[in-house]
């Protein structure tokens, strides 16, 4: 079988559609750790962990910020179904930020009486990994 | 008679309530695109969720799940029922047809046992007095619904029903069918409807690498994608019911508009009448008076 010269993207979430495109390449935050995709990629169904997306079309390469959710790829297609994803582009450094300090916050205080550590820690991952996708592609222009 | 005062005081409360229907019916109007534009936008996730399912569902042991399982008391058993209105009112007809179908569905049903997970205030409003138990209540929906509040809203359904306190989970809600209609729907959420598997789409042709490598498991796979489903399907139902309740409150809205207009040229009618008698009457006396010289 002939390899298929591009992937087709199918990047959405249960609120809208993120990305629709053909590109060349994928990375993806897997469960049990990242992995690339190119076009003739085996058949694979992946669960998906928070952190980081980047897709590449050419030299233009977008990031993204993805958290729970899988993927589904076949050798010329990959669809990404999040729970919860945004674009570099599109995510709220300040919110991250006032997350980030309220999570920091919740850590530094466990004798609180609601108190749950796995939420916080949670939280903290989710707001430290949207700064990270927001401020790497930022640099990168 | 009324006076000519008490009059104008009318006319004056009449014209300030017709600015603010009709502001009000400005902003929904406004509103109501934006929440159109956000029920079109969960369209492409049901599409593609339905796609890998059907092509999971083919592979593994699909009636084995948990949320797939019909019981047998499914018809008859323990239901909860997740009924789904607006936060705010001045929106015509449209949360009572939510609270009447409910009832008449209850009434209908007297045999079992029921219980509530009311969404939005006046749900809770309507429905939380009648005697029977609510499991939950989700009032105050933030402006932007999202994931998170339908996250929210299936948890406890889904731990239920695992749990096997619930034997089935029902979702009742205002669809947008158009601007001027909006249709009281009840579909069933819980267990879900057994996954069609397309006969041709889900057997590749032959010579095509069939079978996916799952990670971690297809099991586990299986599972988050059927909960993500379910999520789906009730956030649609949140911003349906958010559309349809902008589309009802503009139309309700216009009519009320209408109607103070109406309302309003009557009076003007009347005052103007009673303006009249006045001054007539004041021209006769003078008039007598000067007679009387």
């Amino acid at each position: 079988m002939a390899i298929p010269k591009s992937l087709r993207l199918e990047f959405v979430t249960p609120e809208r559609a993120i990305a629709h495109e053909d590109v060349d390449e994928v990375e993806l935050p897997g469960e049990q750790g990242f992995f690339a995709v190119l076009p003739g990629h085996a058949p694979l169904l992946a669960a998906l962990k928070t952190g980081p997306i980047w897709y590449r079309k050419g030299n233009d390469k977008h990031f993204a910020f993805i958290s729970g959710g899988f993927t589904e790829v076949t050798a010329d297609r990959v669809s990404v179904l999040a729970q919860v994803a945004e674009r570099a582009e599109d995510i709220d450094i300040a919110r991250a930020e006032a997350s980030k300090r309220r999570a920091e916050e919740r850590l530094s205080k466990p004798t609180l009486a609601d108190f749950d550590a796995e939420r916080a820690r949670i939280a903290m991952l989710r707001a430290l990994t949207r700064l990270q996708v927001a401020r790497h592609s930022r640099t990168r222009g | 008679m009324p006076s000519l005062i008490d009059m104008r005081r009318r006319l004056r409360a009449v014209k300030s309530t017709q600015q603010i229907t009709k502001a009000l019916k400005m902003v929904a109007a406004s509103k109501l695109r934006r929440a159109q534009e956000k029920v079109v936008a969960t369209r492409p996730f049901a599409i593609q969720a339905k796609r890998v399912l059907a092509s999971i569902a083919s592979r593994v042991d699909s009636a084995a799940h948990p949320l797939l399982e019909r019981r047998a008391g499914a018809a008859t058993g323990n239901t909860l029922i997740i009924v789904v209105a607006s936060d705010r009112g001045l929106c015509g007809s449209f949360n009572t047809n939510i609270a009447k179908a409910v009832a008449g569905f209850l009434r209908e049903n007297k045999g079992r046992t029921m219980a509530l997970g009311l969404v939005g205030r006046k749900s809770r409003d309507l429905l939380g007095r009648r005697g029977f138990p609510v499991r939950f209540e989700y009032v105050n929906l933030p402006k932007a619904i999202g994931v998170a509040d339908a996250e929210a809203i299936v948890a406890p359904a889904i731990e239920d029903f695992l749990a096997g306190k619930i034997d089935s989970v029902h979702l009742v809600y205002n669809e947008f069918k158009s601007v001027i209609s909006q249709k009281v729907v009840m579909e069933q959420l819980l267990p879900m409807a057994p996954i069609e598997t397309p006969s041709d789409a889900a057997q590749p042709a032959a010579g095509e690498a069939t079978e996916y490598l799952y990670e971690p498991s297809a099991e586990r796979i299986f599972d988050i994608l059927l909960k993500r489903l379910v999520e789906a399907q009730v956030l649609r139902a949140l911003v349906e019911s958010n559309a349809a309740f902008y589309a009802a409150q503009m139309t309700a809205m216009d009519a009320a508009t209408r109607n103070s207009a109406e309302m309003l040229s009557s009076l003007t009618l009347q005052m103007n009448k009673i303006r009249q008698a006045a001054i007539t009457r004041e021209i006769i006396e003078v008039v007598s008076g000067a007679q009387a010289l």
